[in-house]
């Protein structure tokens, strides 16, 4: 069976289906951006059609003040491990990649598990700078518990998706339809904390994976239902994605992280949409094990729109600062920084090349 | 860092296990799913399965997606 005559019929049946007015999606997740805009998905969809990308970047959403502290942490003297991404994101006035030219200790890992490797190794206090969705915190609580090395703490900002889509739907000048809903995410979360899109707001959310065809598919289904105007939750993602999710990593999630308010880099705070240590992992807290003094810190610099951006009210093709002051060699905003913020894979990929 | 990528379990022991992602192979703990074992397909998220995928073909979901627009037609 072909892969691009399926997506054509899927590309046909989607325009067959979708009614003339304006409709638009909103999906919350880079690595859905990243296909969609790779393989020019949007080239199959009708012009009517709309399918943005919110705040599904957790690069992008981390808040200034978090990489200031980090930044503190790693040129006060310590060892400060994180991910890649993290190196270029501008912070208030720098990134964690200048402390390191500077001469800080920053490392570069791939998971919690290598940072707690390295800590292992050395005498010095290593700090890992854990940032990410429901996807990522739960190999975060699974090391607290098994235990980890004494000179080891972590730095967290995680935060969770389905408050940040609640906002989407509560911002006056967001208009839209539904929720392609983030596939992984789901994997740990399961279908419930969707519900309320449907019951309460009226919106479409069709899980979603992350081949095109996936993306094609749960698109059509989301079609489906604006034209016979049956609003659900329907999971396009079964093989990943189970009705209650994975219970173990939520239970692990509960049992180390409580649920807070927390703020969302140049967005604000959202209520219950972040995760922080119970008490009982104060001592690898490291905002409580290492004390550091902040100034005020700044999420948007002059010009940036990437708050606009991640809150599905402009695209990166309608900033100024897009591919010229802004570019991944030298990102000027968070969102140009990883490969899963928009404009970096706009940048990458362009905006509608064929499929 | 948010990126789920599939791979096959080679080893276990105890709660990690050896897993291949089309020729390179790494560590990934295994607490979060139940009763894994070697030829496995896991999803990996930074260093964690995350859930165990159907070993179904590629040839199949193709076909399942064509008989989904069979049916609509």
């Amino acid at each position: 069976m072909d892969k691009k005559e399926l997506a054509q019929r899927f590309s046909k049946k989607i325009k067959d289906l979708c009614p003339e007015r304006e409709v638009r999606a909103i999906h919350v997740c880079g690595t859905h951006e990243q296909a969609i805009t790779r393989y020019g998905l949007r080239s199959l969809l009708p012009d009517n059609f709309d399918l943005k990308m919110g705040p599904g970047c957790p690069v992008c959403v981390t808040p200034a003040r978090v990489i200031d502290r980090a930044i503190k942490l790693a040129r006060k003297g310590l060892t400060l491990a994180t991910f890649g991404d993290m190196l270029n994101v501008p912070g208030s006035s720098s990134s964690l990649s200048d402390a390191k030219s500077d001469g800080a200790d920053v490392k570069v890992v791939y998971s919690v598990n290598e940072a707690i490797k390295i800590a292992k190794k050395i005498d010095n206090d290593l700090v890992f700078l854990g940032v990410g969705f429901e996807t990522t915190a739960p190999s975060n609580a699974a090391v607290l518990e098994r235990g980890v090395p004494s000179n080891f703490s972590i730095l967290t900002c995680h935060r969770l998706i389905p408050p940040a889509m609640e906002l989407l739907v509560n911002l006056e000048n967001v208009n839209f339809d539904g929720f392609i809903a983030p596939g992984h995410v789901s994997t740990i979360i399961g279908e419930d904390p969707y519900e309320k899109f449907v019951s309460e707001y009226d919106m479409s959310t069709v899980i979603a994976g992350f081949e095109p065809l996936d993306i094609l598919f749960a698109v059509l289904k989301f079609v489906k239902q604006i034209d016979e105007e049956i609003i659900q939750l329907e999971n396009a993602y079964e093989r990943a994605v189970r009705p209650e999710g994975n219970i173990k990593a939520k239970e692990a999630l509960n049992r180390v992280f409580k649920v807070v308010d927390a703020e969302w880099r140049g967005i604000g705070e959202i209520e219950d949409s972040g995760l922080r240590l119970k008490d009982e992992y104060s001592k690898f807290d490291a905002r409580k094990k290492h004390d550091v003094t902040l100034e005020e810190s700044r999420d948007v610099h002059p010009g940036c729109i990437c708050h606009l951006v991640l809150t599905a009210q402009k695209t990166p093709k309608e900033c100024n600062l897009f591919k010229e002051k802004c570019t991944p060699q030298n990102p000027y905003g968070p969102c140009m920084v990883s490969e899963e913020g928009e404009c970096n894979i706009w940048y990458q990929y362009g905006e509608r090349p064929s499929l | 860092m948010c990126v789920g990528v599939p791979g096959e379990i080679i080893d276990i022991d105890g709660n990690e296990a050896l897993v291949d992602f089309k020729g390179t192979r790494q560590k990934v703990r295994i607490d979060f799913v139940d009763d894994v074992e070697e030829g496995d397909y896991i999803l990996n998220h930074v260093g964690h399965a995350i859930e165990v995928l159907p070993q179904e073909e590629a040839e199949k979901r193709l076909e399942l997606f064509d008989e989904y627009l069979e049916s609509l037609e």
